[in-house]
């Protein structure tokens, strides 16, 4: 059929590709350019930019599945200790914009350390785990939990609540596979709740208000529940089968905010529908479930938490996203994975489903 | 605990619940790990399976609630958000006079808007606009009047009557003002100015107070978008009529508030136009006839009531108040001595002097009281109570009868009849004629006057000494002094009603008011108000007399020549200072002087007209009031021009 040298580069292409993730990421990828357009059309065309971006993401996802999980755990350590100091740098010599701290200015180009943080952190903590897998001890989770507060303090300084969230999601789920204690757990549970309140005072206003508008919109329908209630109103109305393509009022006339990034899965659902979300549901449900499936299958420590806990941060900018949209979450800053307009969110996730491909095809080869 | 926690968690009782999927791949695992520790991660990673379902599962609850059960809800909000009913006002009705001349119409004119609460700063904005388009301190003023008084989220105009290269030049500079727009409006113009204004009465813009009255009257939906109502005089009394029925354009809007496209579209009903019973070319010949004296002039049409001059002099130019009136002019109508703003014909009330004799002696033939041959003897004196009533005439004037004491104006008969009358036969008869009681004629606010009796002093008065009523007191009511005061229009209504020989009509301006829509003509009322059940040969002898006025007696003079037969009776009332008046020192020599007054109706056998004529501070009724009377009747019936103003003529007392 193909020519013999053909056939090898092809087999050297898709050697360490997985089909379920490529499949679906791809189908979620189509989705999400789809509705991009959509939301940009009227105004700046975003759909070109949005498929150099994807093209960007195929990328970065296939250098990552080309590496096996050895020398991803290598990058660990030096990707840790560098976003943790890129961190501190914003902490210092930050960029201010609206009032919060997130950007480092490189002269060039400007750069948002907390991103590197969301694949650094499990790959640090994993690491450590699996470094010390023989030996576990509770001070091993409390240093891990050590390493991971680090970051994630920096990054709720900034304030950036949406990112500060991932970052400790993903960090939490390493430890929780590794085999946190599950009286810990349910301690620190306790702790939180019991907490609650004094974080309540420590958090910024405008948290605070995102909070309190959550549960009652409709208190502040002109300043901050205009998002909740803008999105909201283009669900409900989008019934069972949407308003069509490109047919969304809310979306149309500029009344949901953000609507390409943030707030893109309004857009969707006001134009598909019920159907839609439950398709579009359906599919990140199969991304989990093949991400969990790898990670059960995972040789080694270092693998199995990875695997589990780029899954389940995936899981969390999902649920999170739509969450925040439908008005049943707070409005925090976290992307729809591979629908949202925006390159570095599709990159780190990207990496993300590259890593799980990685611990997929590179188990046959630690076996052997 | 400590121990416990420090342990490796191997003693799990997870492994026994870990589903028998995992122990087949748990076969092929290597064995650097021990089974437990894998059971442990798997039952972990299944238990977060479970999770990941369940929240999926509450999300797609959430999506059937807002999608299936909230649909309908969530539908009419996002149709709210992008549909706007726009109003589209009306055009005002039009106003003319009987003959068709126009008195009030509308223009469409460019103003330049703002709307305050898409403004972030006032005060920059009008700087800025004051580099494009000339703004003058006026217009901040009236701006800044018109911010204080404003409902919510209305545009107020900056500058009104925009020139063409005015409106090209901000449509070349909008970007820079968000908030402002120029934007075509209809405005009202009294084309003549201060005639008959105190009839037809002007629109102002809109205040809280007009808002309370638009929702008393369930109009509020189709006032959205109207900034202007009537305030007074016909204007006022037939907003409803006028203002006509609110269109609405459904127009789509987006986040920002920019219109689209428009969706559909109802077209506004314009307002009924009213024509009137008055006269504009007798009006202003009335007007004219004043010259610069201050006074009132009711003349209507006896058999029907339609009023064909309503004069209160001197007027105002209601044009000034259509764009929301200039503070300095307000000022000026408001502080002057001579009360502009006042109408004389509806809210003076003045003692009607000998011009009541007539009605008097009306009541003494009906009631019996005297016979038209029946005399008395004047000695030029009237003693009452130890108390001396004075004739104007010295000496007095003999024997008098019904006819000579009309004629000549005698007191002393009327302070007999008076006293032989009584004061409540008296206000009997003279309420039955419409005194002390409001015309309902059509315009708000008219004064209700003073037809004085025991029961209207005990109302007035508090104190139990003064609520009293002496017998003297009804001897100087029945020459048209004491507590009398009577405004032009009753005096007016009472002549129109002798004239038609009893048949009361109520007075009014509107004749008839034509639906925009069918071109319907709806005529007001030509019924009569009452009929009042007199002799005809009663009422002959009163219109005899007060024809012998006019050929013989007190107004011979100034009916002479007259090319028609009238009947009238000349009056002259002791100056009462007009209600809250305050009158500067330097100008009271002449505020000192008596009011004059003449009541008339002509041709006297078929009467078409009848008026009263009150000139304040005029002197003698002969002297400046019948010469009014005079022209008006020569115009009304003749069409006869004067060549000037009334001159002052020197006429024997009345």
């Amino acid at each position: 059929m193909l020519p013999p040298l053909l056939h090898r580069v092809w087999v050297r292409l898709v050697e360490h590709l997985d089909g379920p993730l490529l499949l679906i990421t791809a189908l979620i990828m189509a989705t999400g350019l789809a509705t991009v357009y959509s939301a940009t059309y009227d105004a700046s065309n975003r759909l070109l930019a949005q498929t150099v971006n994807m093209a960007v993401g195929f990328c970065a996802m296939w250098l990552v599945a080309q590496l096996p999980p050895q020398k991803l755990m290598g990058f660990g350590v030096p990707l840790y200790v560098l976003g943790v100091i890129l961190l501190i740098c914003v902490f210092f010599f930050g960029v201010k914009v609206n009032g919060a701290r997130r950007w480092l200015s490189l002269g060039f180009t400007r750069i948002q350390p907390s991103e590197v943080l969301k694949i650094a952190v499990p790959l640090m903590l994993a690491w450590y785990f699996h470094k010390h897998e023989a030996v576990l001890r509770f001070r091993h989770y409390l240093f891990a939990c050590l390493l991971l507060l680090i970051p994630f303090a920096l990054i709720a300084k900034q304030p950036d609540l949406g990112t500060a969230i991932l970052v400790g999601a993903a960090g939490f789920y390493v430890i929780f596979l590794a085999g946190l204690p599950w009286q810990v757990i349910i301690g620190l549970f306790a702790t939180a709740a019991a907490a609650a309140p004094f974080v309540w005072t420590m958090l910024h206003d405008y948290q605070r208000k995102r909070i309190l508008t959550l549960i009652d919109p409709t208190s502040d329908p002109l300043g901050a529940g205009y998002h909740i209630i803008q999105s909201t109103i283009a669900i409900g109305s989008g019934g069972t089968f949407g308003k069509g393509w490109l047919e969304g009022t809310q979306t149309h006339l500029e009344f949901i905010p953000e609507r390409h990034t943030d707030f893109i899965f309004a857009v969707f659902s006001e134009e598909r529908g019920l159907l839609g979300n439950s398709i579009l549901v359906l599919l990140y449900f199969l991304l989990v479930a093949r991400g969990l499936m790898i990670a059960a299958n995972a040789s080694t420590l270092f693998a199995r938490v990875m695997a589990g806990s780029v899954t389940l941060s995936l899981f969390t900018y999902v649920f999170v996203n739509m969450g925040m949209v439908s008005g049943i979450l707070p409005v925090v800053g976290v992307p729809l994975p591979f629908m949202s307009y925006g390159g570095t969110a599709l990159v780190t996730l990207s990496i993300g489903i590259g890593i799980l491909m990685s611990i997929q095809t590179h188990r046959m080869l630690v076996r052997k | 605990m400590l121990p416990a926690l420090c342990s490796p968690m191997r003693s799990a009782h997870e492994s026994d619940v870990i589903a028998e999927g995992f122990t087949l791949l748990a076969a092929q695992l290597p064995l650097n790990a021990t089974d437990r520790e894998l059971y442990r991660f798997r039952f972990r990673i299944a238990l977060s399976g479970v999770a990941v379902l369940a929240a999926f599962i509450v999300l797609i609850v959430r999506f059937v609630h807002l999608q299936v059960f909230q649909h309908a809800y969530y539908t009419t909000r996002a149709e709210d958000n992008r549909i706007s009913l726009v109003p589209i006002v009306p055009n005002r009705g039009v106003i003319v006079d009987r003959n068709g001349t126009v008195l009030a119409r509308n223009y469409s004119a460019f103003t330049l808007e703002i709307t305050p609460s898409k403004v972030a700063d006032l005060e920059a904005t009008i700087e800025g606009l004051g580099k494009v388009i000339e703004v003058l301190p006026k217009d901040r003023k009236r701006f800044r009047r018109l911010l204080e008084e404003s409902r919510n989220f209305e545009s107020l105009p900056i500058r009104t009557r925009l020139s063409e290269e005015e409106v090209a030049r901000f449509a070349a500079n909008r970007y820079l003002f968000p908030g402002v727009e120029v934007k075509a409006r209809l405005f009202r113009q009294y084309p003549l100015g201060p005639v008959a204004a105190h009839a037809i009465g002007y629109i102002n813009r809109i205040n809280k107070r007009d808002l309370e009255i638009i929702e008393e009257n369930e109009q509020t939906a189709n006032y959205k978008g109207t900034d202007h109502i009537g305030k007074t005089g016909l204007e006022q009394k037939y907003e409803y009529q006028l203002h006509g029925e609110t269109g609405y354009e459904q127009v789509e809007i987006d986040a920002g508030g920019r219109a689209i496209r428009s969706l559909s579209r109802t077209a506004p009903v314009q307002g009924n136009n009213l024509t009137l019973t008055l006269d504009v070319k007798l009006q202003e010949m009335a007007e004219q006839a004043f010259g610069d004296r201050r006074g009132a002039l009711v003349a209507i049409e006896p058999s029907s009531g339609g009023i064909l001059a309503l004069v209160s002099t001197p007027s105002f130019d209601p044009n000034l108040f259509v764009d929301g009136i200039r503070n300095d002019d307000w000022e000026l109508l408001n502080n002057s001595p001579d009360k502009p703003m006042l109408n004389r014909a509806l809210n003076g009330a003045y003692p009607p002097g000998s011009t009541f004799k007539p009605f008097m002696a009306m009541a003494a033939l009906e009631t019996g009281k005297r016979t038209p041959g029946q005399t008395i003897f004047d000695p030029g004196v009237f003693n009452f109570g130890g108390h001396q009533f004075r004739d104007d005439k010295k000496g007095g004037h003999g024997s008098v009868d019904m006819y000579k004491s009309i004629v000549q104006s005698c007191d002393t008969y009327y302070y007999m009849l008076a006293n032989d009358m009584g004061i409540d036969s008296i206000a009997r008869f003279m309420g039955q004629l419409g005194f002390g009681q409001r015309t309902g004629v059509d315009i708000e606010g008219e004064s209700e006057g003073v037809l004085p009796s025991p029961e209207w002093k005990k109302r007035r008065f508090k104190r139990p000494e003064q609520q009293k009523w002496f017998a003297g007191e009804t001897i100087s009511i029945g020459i048209g002094q004491g507590y009398n005061a009577y405004t032009p229009i009753q005096l007016a209504q009472a002549t129109a009603t002798i004239a038609n020989n009893g048949v009361m009509f109520r007075p009014h301006l509107v004749k008839y008011i034509t639906d925009s829509r069918s071109g319907e003509q709806t005529m007001i009322e030509p019924e009569p108000l009452r009929i009042l059940p007199w002799k005809r040969q009663n009422v002959d002898t009163i219109k005899k007399a007060m024809i012998g006025v006019n050929t013989a007696g007190t107004a011979a003079r100034a009916f002479a020549g007259a090319g028609y037969i009238s009947a009238g009776k000349t009056g002259t009332a002791q100056v009462f200072s007009l209600k809250g008046a305050e009158y500067r020192s330097s100008s009271v020599k002449k505020e000192l002087r008596d009011h004059a007054l003449f009541i008339a109706f002509a041709p006297a056998d078929q009467p078409k007209i009848a008026l009263a004529v009150l000139v304040e501070n005029g002197g003698f009724g002969a002297q400046s009031a019948a010469p009014i009377a005079r022209m008006v009747f020569d115009y009304y019936l003749l069409g006869k021009l004067p060549k000037g103003a009334a001159r002052e003529d020197d006429v024997e007392e009345d």
